[in-house]
């Protein structure tokens, strides 16, 4: 069986700085894959990869069986990956409101059907979802008027809107209020029974050991460990990574 | 935004009333019509402006392009359905040989404004394909370029009267007052400019334009057709300026390639302080900025006679340091802005 992603042999170089060194990845569909690693190790490089934000300078990604690494970022997107930033990227003059209402099924819409009003059931799930993230009373703000955390919950609320096929989240609850953490992890195990798959960045240990199956652990580029949680996080090249021993 | 396009009862009569004051106007002030067609002009060509600068983002200085070339297209398939061009330009239009009578000049119009607003979209679909690759800095310098280069070449083609210009028809003496027939024209464009953007902005397709203003690379992420889009805009906004031109042309009768027809330091200039000056990015803040524009301009042409470009370039300023989200911008922040609304109160037990 082909999984849904998967990176083989990914090289990224900047200059003389490599950035990703022939990393290798599986994401199988219906599953939530997380991507841990020290600052620097390569990770949101790695999601630019996958997303086309950047070519890469060799080896291959494929979604669903298909090479993706040479198209274009909204061929990627319209393929089915959408991704969240790490730095929340809003249409921050537009209220949340018609922030929500551009990225819900626009991905999937024809060109002409931009020109039909009112698509099904899309404002009924905005809705919701705004409700879910406690940003329905600001519905008619701008969105680039609401706190870092809010912008993060209205960027992860915006991808889920667009309903893709796999989501990268690059940091999802940094930044968000704690006692909402709990339930956005919750939100996002929903999310991935209804047939979500998952690829999470993420430096919230707890956070992410709750979520993800399966953990990838980059360091200078490369990869270093990957298995389920409870095996990472005892994993000794891992533990020396984030710790900073030789 | 869906609230601020809604049409509410009062919104519909005041349009209404609008509307019959824009049909009344030449019978109840008849000294002032061809300002007032100028004004209607002016809002199309500030709406057209505003739909790529203002809600899309994309600040274009070469608009005029489309309005020169939809000018001289329109005199050429005026002229060019009766006569030959070339002998037309080469006769400064004039003399006895080139007479319309009531049936011909009807015609060329009435071919020549939708040849012009075609001409003028297929135009920006070949141009925007390239240009609109472009953005901030480079696409504003790029069109600025365009605009410039449009007339260059105009002044250089004799087939069109090159550097001397080219006279649209001559109206026959039985039409009566053309001007009336111009008025309501222009009245017909700037309304269906109005009232198609209105509803363009309502769709999912408007959205999709302020995605793009605000965060391209991210629309470009979340799967928005952003280069479809753009170009679809810049195509519909240079249909209307073709169109306007058209009926432009008409308006002043004498096409000059640098001074009417691709005019980037009047009409170019004229269309963007428009906007800016009753609010970019909002459906009303063109129609208002060029209001009180023509206003300005007409006031200062006849009482500052001399000093009118100073008017004008005070009216900039104070515009940028008093007014920077335009009057529009400007009345919503002050009387009933978005603020949010108020966090549901708790209910007592």
């Amino acid at each position: 069986m082909t999984a849904m992603l998967e990176l083989a042999d990914v090289t990224k170089t900047f200059g003389g700085v490599v950035a990703n060194d022939k990393v290798n990845l599986r994401v199988e569909q219906g599953a939530i894959v997380g991507l841990i690693g020290p600052n620097g190790s390569g990770k949101t490089t790695l999601f630019n990869a996958i997303t086309g934000a950047h070519p890469i300078d060799s080896g291959s990604i494929r979604f669903k069986g298909r090479e993706i690494a040479t198209l274009l970022c909204g061929e990627i997107a319209r393929a089915g990956i959408i991704r969240t930033f790490q730095q929340p990227r809003l249409y921050r003059r537009m209220s949340v409101e018609a922030n929500m209402a551009v990225s819900a099924s626009i991905r999937t819409a024809s060109f002409g059907g931009l020109f039909r009003r009112g698509a099904t059931g899309a404002e009924a799930r905005a809705a919701e979802l705004l409700d879910f993230v406690g940003l329905a009373a600001k519905h008619d703000v701008p969105a680039g008027d609401l706190s870092f955390g809010q912008q993060k919950l209205l960027e992860l609320a915006m991808a889920l809107a667009n309903d893709p096929e796999l989501l990268l989240l690059d940091e999802p609850t940094a930044g968000v209020n704690p006692k909402l953490v709990e339930s956005l992890i919750d939100r996002l195990k929903e999310a991935n029974r209804r047939g979500l798959t998952l690829l999470v960045i993420e430096h919230n240990m707890p956070a992410i050991m709750g979520l993800a199956e399966h953990i990838y652990c980059l360091a200078h580029g490369r990869l270093l460990a990957d298995g389920p949680p409870h095996a990472i996080k005892r994993d000794p090249r891992v533990l020396d990574a984030y710790l900073g021993a030789a | 935004m869906r609230s601020a396009l809604s049409l509410t009862p009062a919104r519909l009569l005041l349009l209404i009333a609008l509307l019959a004051a824009g049909v009344a106007a030449p019978l109840v002030a008849p000294a002032y019509q061809s300002q007032a067609t100028e004004l209607l002009l002016f809002i199309v060509f500030a709406l057209a402006w505003d739909l790529v600068g203002g809600q899309m983002g994309y600040n274009s200085f070469g608009n005029v392009l489309f309005v020169g070339l939809g000018m001289y297209v329109s005199a050429i398939v005026q002229v060019g359905l009766f006569y030959n061009v070339g002998l037309y330009t080469e006769a400064k239009g004039g003399g006895t040989a080139f007479v319309f009578d009531a049936p011909q000049f009807l015609t060329g119009l009435a071919v020549g404004i939708p040849a012009a607003a075609l001409a003028s979209a297929l135009a920006a679909w070949l141009l925007g394909s390239l240009v609109l690759t472009m953005r901030g800095h480079y696409f504003a310098i790029c069109t600025l370029g365009l605009g410039i280069a449009a007339g260059q070449i105009a002044a250089g083609i004799p087939w069109i009267g090159a550097g001397s210009g080219m006279l649209t028809p001559n109206p026959p003496a039985d039409l009566g007052n053309v001007g009336v027939l111009l008025y309501y024209l222009a009245l017909g464009l700037a309304a269906s400019c109005a009232a198609s953007f209105a509803w363009l902005l309502s769709t999912p397709f408007g959205l999709a334009l302020n995605a793009i203003r605000d965060d391209e690379d991210k629309a470009e992420a979340m799967g928005v057709r952003t280069h479809a889009a753009k170009v679809t805009a810049w195509v519909i906004a240079a249909a209307f300026l073709g169109a306007a031109g058209a009926i432009y042309g008409n308006l002043v009768r004498f096409i000059d390639p640098t001074e009417t027809a691709f005019a980037g330091a009047t009409i170019g200039v004229w269309m963007i302080l428009m906007a800016l000056l009753g609010g970019k990015g909002t459906l009303l803040g063109p129609i208002v900025g060029a209001v009180v524009f023509q206003l300005t301009k007409e006031l200062t042409w006849t009482y500052l006679i001399g000093w009118q470009r100073v008017a004008l370039g005070l009216l900039i300023v104070a515009v940028a340091v008093f007014f920077p989200e335009g009057i529009v911008g400007f009345v919503t922040e002050r009387f009933g802005g978005k603020r949010g609304r108020p966090a549901p109160e708790e209910q007592a037990p």
